[in-house]
């Protein structure tokens, strides 16, 4: 297992502003011992995706509020897939109902955490499968 | 309410409470304790309607005048949004709050193709006039007063109600707007910026200047601590931050060469009232006197008036729970509750179906009839200031007062809120306030009903408010309609005029009301302020 530490880029795609849950989930990780990248309100997926890769980091943490979790998720996954950029996990956090988890899942996401969730959980989660792969 | 720490021992008896903002609170306080703080009457609270206001801006509070009622509502097309205003109009509601989608919020048309998907989401989508002559037909714009729930472009919805209100035969002396015009808490808490720092808060001084001057009856800026709160602020930082917020926006006023009671009296306050009953009540009546106090010893106002802290206290959006969504009937009431006992003007209240989503007409009247039980059926109008002179009380005010003063006094040693929040300190603090308590509700030291203790309830059954896109497509069908049949050389020149005023840092509302009669929309409107201001960079926290 490597030593080195697990990068992540909290993203919040869109107009919605309110980034209290990001910004918490950024410190949880970060306490945790990840190094936490933020990537500011109203991103557009595109910008999501150069900043990951600008960063270089392992995994993206998309925060979405505004309940249009599924077709954002759509779109970073299938830049992820045109840039090669095989390996990059994504997982996403937010007002998530229940129904749709198994459609992100399908989409192509790894994790779905959503409001609520236990800090530890995500935290084991996004640790057992960033050094996976 | 879950916002205390409870120290208990085995026996789960309580050894000590500590409230967010740091104080404990004794099990028992006597006169001792009123001697302890040097408690004196007319320094510390003053009769009601005597400054320094503790006890309320009015000498008969509740009994001269109910509070107002005004539910946040709005959503879809305007037309729809109209609807929903005469429901509430005809059950009693006696002010409206507007509510904008994001786009609108944000300065982008409907058929921006960044907008797409939240056209009509969360509140009305509005492009031009013509959707505000739909949404406002028929109301009584000289009797019911309109909360317009916007920042980064309130100074066009504020030109745009003028122009709606004359086109329907009301001057814009009679028209009452209160928009919300507080850019730098949705940079700290709400995230609905656009320009940077500087040029946004010129926006703000504008509108304040022009309404001061032209619409008298508008209460251009409601300072809001309540979003701060809701992102994480305690209530003694949502305080402090809001009054050093409002005293950015009188710096910039005063720097125009106008007299503090020129304008400031026609400031409001917007605050949470979500929290511990004890804090809340404390919070709200050391405000009024820090505020009074404020505007009496650091600017030197001479009017009564000015020292006003008129608020609406309202919303607690952040106590309510998805789980056995019902509870947040209950739980709305308490925080209702805690309003009128610390003598609210305006009060609304968030919906209980509203950590899913915005409310439907059944529980936005729900969030009426609390506030209008409360009013009619328990008591609350009957006496001003009910508790005061309570040891407890008293004490607990002081002390709220005295953290608010020191919080505000590192604002002040930073050079004041806006160098505070473009260096990112304000957010910073807010988010590891945010992380503080969220740790705090998954320990379950902070007790939520339903989420961490007594879980496994029934499962609530909440009707959701469905978003359709068919109101989205309405909306771009009618904008590109507009765009094909108004007099586009009226459009292109009053934006010219727009674009001038703004570089030769003029006024820009009068510029800004000929637009919008002209038929410009938001989205060209809000262009020639991004072209000339730029947008904001947010500061790196982390």
């Amino acid at each position: 297992m490597s030593t080195k530490r697990i990068r992540i880029l909290i993203a919040k795609p869109g107009l919605d502003g309110h980034d209290r849950g990001a910004k918490v989930m950024a410190h949880a990780l970060r306490d945790a011992g990840m190094e936490v990248i933020y990537s500011g309100l109203h991103q557009t997926v595109p910008s999501i995706i150069k900043m990951a890769i600008e960063e270089d980091v392992d995994i993206i943490g998309l925060s979405i509020m505004s309940g249009a979790h599924i077709p954002i998720s759509k779109k970073i996954m299938d830049l992820i897939k045109k840039e090669n950029l095989g390996n990059m996990i994504v997982v996403v956090g937010g007002v998530i109902p229940a129904k749709d988890i198994p459609i992100l899942k399908e989409i192509g996401v790894t994790g779905v955490f959503p409001g609520g969730t236990p800090f530890e959980e995500s935290i084991k989660f996004i640790k057992e499968h960033v050094r996976n792969y | 309410m879950g916002v205390a720490r409870y120290i208990k021992d085995e026996k789960d008896r309580i050894n000590d409470v500590i409230l967010q903002s740091g104080i404990h609170i004794k099990p028992f306080y006597t006169e001792d304790d009123l001697k302890q703080i040097e408690f004196d009457y007319k320094k510390d609270l003053g009769n009601s309607g005597e400054y320094p206001f503790t006890r309320g801006i009015h000498k008969l509070g509740f009994r001269s005048r109910e509070w107002t009622t005004r539910q946040y509502s709005g959503f879809g097309t305007p037309k729809e949004t109209n609807e929903r205003w005469k429901l509430l109009i005809s059950q009693g509601q006696t002010g409206l709050n507007v509510a904008f989608d994001l786009p609108t919020q944000m300065g982008y048309d409907s058929d921006d193709p960044i907008a797409e998907g939240e056209v009509g989401r969360v509140g009305m989508a509005v492009d031009s006039l013509r959707d505000f002559e739909i949404a406002f037909k028929d109301i009584a714009l000289d009797k019911i007063g309109s909360g317009l729930t916007i920042n980064a472009v309130a100074s066009i919805m504020v030109a745009m109600y003028q122009a709606v209100a004359e086109g329907y035969g009301f001057s814009k002396q009679q028209i009452s707007a209160t928009p919300q015009n507080d850019i730098l808490k949705e940079i700290v808490g709400r995230g609905a910026w656009i320009f940077p720092v500087e040029p946004a808060v010129r926006l703000i001084g504008d509108v304040i200047e022009y309404t001061v001057k032209e619409m008298p009856r508008a209460n251009p800026v409601s300072v809001c601590g309540y979003h701060i709160r809701e992102a994480g602020a305690t209530p003694v930082q949502e305080i402090a931050y809001a009054i050093q917020i409002a005293n950015a926006y009188i710096d910039n006023v005063l720097e125009r060469g106008y007299d503090i009671d020129d304008f400031v009296s026609r400031f409001s306050f917007n605050l949470d009232v979500f929290g511990n009953l004890w804090e809340q009540v404390t919070k709200f009546r050391a405000a009024r006197k820090l505020w009074a106090k404020n505007i009496k010893e650091r600017y030197g106002a001479k009017n009564d008036k000015s020292m006003f802290l008129r608020g609406m206290f309202g919303g607690g959006g952040g106590g309510l729970t998805k789980e056995e969504p019902e509870n947040n009937i209950v739980r709305s009431a308490y925080y209702a509750l805690a309003a009128a006992l610390s003598g609210a003007q305006t009060m609304a209240l968030c919906s209980y179906d509203e950590a899913y989503t915005i409310p439907t007409p059944h529980s936005a009247l729900i969030s009426l009839r609390t506030l209008q039980l409360l009013m009619d059926e328990v008591g609350l109008r009957d006496t001003v200031d009910p508790l005061a002179g309570s040891y407890f009380i008293e004490t607990l005010t002081k002390q709220m007062e005295k953290k608010i003063v020191e919080e505000m006094a590192k604002i002040d040693k930073m050079g004041g809120m806006v160098k505070a929040v473009s260096s990112g300190y304000i957010q910073k603090e807010v988010a590891r306030q945010a992380y503080e308590f969220e740790k705090g509700v998954q320990n379950a030291e902070l007790i939520k009903i339903g989420v961490n203790k007594y879980t496994g309830g029934e499962e609530g059954k909440v009707e959701l408010h469905e978003y359709s896109d068919e109101s989205a497509i309405e909306q771009i069908k009618s904008l590109k309609e507009l765009r094909k049949t108004r007099n586009n050389k009226d459009v292109t020149r009053t934006l010219k005029a727009l674009e001038k005023a703004t570089k030769d840092k003029r006024n820009i509302m009068p510029y800004l009301v000929d637009c919008c009669k002209a038929y410009a929309t938001v989205g060209e409107m809000t262009g020639v302020f991004r072209d000339i201001f730029g947008e904001f960079v947010e500061p790196s926290i982390f």
